[in-house]
C-alpha cells in the first residue's frame, strides 16, 4: 500500500452491511466458481485414471466410491448447478433485463430452488 | 483533453490495449457451458453403478468423445477466466500476483491437455492393462 492512498476515504467495508440475499448469493457464486475450478482437477484425474487403467483406475474407483468421494461429488454437483443457474441469472442481467430489486429477489429465490431441484434430479437418475 | 473522437479512442482500445475480450469470452463460454454441463452431469449420473468397460465404451463413442472434449475445453477456459478475476481482486502484491497468475494459467493448460488427451486415448485405443 503506497503512502499517498493512506488517508483517502474508503468505501464502506463489507461488515457494516446487514447480510442480504442479493450479496449472499453473489458471494456464493464466486465461492462455487473457485470450488468448481478445484473440482476440474478431480475431473481431469478421473479421465487420466481411466485412460491409464490398471491400479490408477482401481484407486480412483475406491476414492470416488468412499463416503468422502460421494460427499465431494454431492458438493461438486450442487456447486455446479448453483453456478449454472446463477450464471443464467447473470446472463439475463447482461441483457439488461430483471434488474429491478424486486425482480432480483424473485430470480434469486427461483435460482436457489432450481439448483436444488436439478441436483436432486441428477442424484435421482444416479441412484434409481 | 484529447482531440481524438470517441470512436477513434474506442478503436485504439485505450491504454490497456484490449477491450472487452475477457468479459465477452466469459459470457460466450458461459452460454456454451449451459447445455454442455447439463449433458455431462446427467450422462455421468446415468453411468453411476456401471462397470469400467461400460464407462470406457461411453467415453469412446464418437458423439460422447467430441462432447467431452468440447465440455473440457470450454470448462477450463471459463475456469481460468474466472480465477484470473479472483486473483486480480484479492492478490495485491505485484510479484505474488504475477507468479500466481502464471502458475494458474499453466495449471489450466496442463489440466485441459491431460484431460483431452485421456479422452482421445480412450477413444482411439484400449488402455494398457485396462
Amino acid at each position: 500500500m503506497s503512502t499517498t492512498s493512506d488517508n483517502r476515504p474508503l468505501s464502506p467495508h463489507l461488515q457494516v452491511y446487514r447480510p442480504q440475499l442479493t450479496s449472499f448469493l453473489s458471494i456464493v457464486h464466486r465461492a462455487t466458481g473457485i470450488f468448481l475450478s478445484l473440482g476440474s482437477v478431480l475431473l481431469a484425474a478421473w479421465l487420466i485414471a481411466l485412460a491409464t487403467g490398471g491400479d490408477a483406475a482401481d484407486c480412483m474407483d475406491r476414492v470416488l466410491g468412499s463416503w468422502f468421494g460421494k460427499l465431494a461429488l454431492l458438493a461438486w454437483s450442487y456447486a455446479l448447478f448453483y453456478h449454472l443457474c446463477n450464471g443464467i441469472r447473470h446472463l439475463v442481467w447482461d441483457a439488461g433485463k430483471g434488474l429491478e430489486i424486486k425482480d432480483v429477489y424473485t430470480s434469486g429465490y427461483i435460482m436457489v430452488i432450481a439448483s436444488l431441484l436439478l441436483t436432486a434430479a441428477a442424484w435421482a437418475v444416479a441412484i434409481l | 483533453m484529447s482531440l481524438r473522437s470517441p470512436l477513434g479512442r474506442a478503436r485504439g482500445l485505450g491504454s490497456a490495449k484490449e477491450g472487452v475480450q475477457h468479459w465477452w469470452w466469459q459470457r460466450l463460454t458461459a452460454v456454451a457451458l449451459v447445455p454442455l454441463t447439463l449433458w455431462f452431469v446427467f450422462s455421468i449420473a446415468c453411468l453411476a453403478g456401471a462397470g469400467r468397460a461400460e464407462v470406457l465404451a461411453w467415453i469412446a463413442s464418437p458423439v460422447n468423445a467430441v462432447g467431452l472434449i468440447l465440455f473440457l475445453a470450454t470448462l477450463l477456459h471459463h475456469s481460468q477466466l474466472g480465477v484470473q478475476v479472483v486473483i486480480e481482486d484479492y492478490v495485491h502484491a505485484e510479484g505474488v500476483k504475477l507468479v500466481s497468475m502464471v502458475l494458474m494459467k499453466f495449471a489450466h493448460v496442463v489440466l485441459a491437455v491431460a484431460a483431452i488427451f485421456s479422452v482421445l486415448k480412450i477413444a482411439f485405443g484400449a488402455p494398457i492393462g485396462g
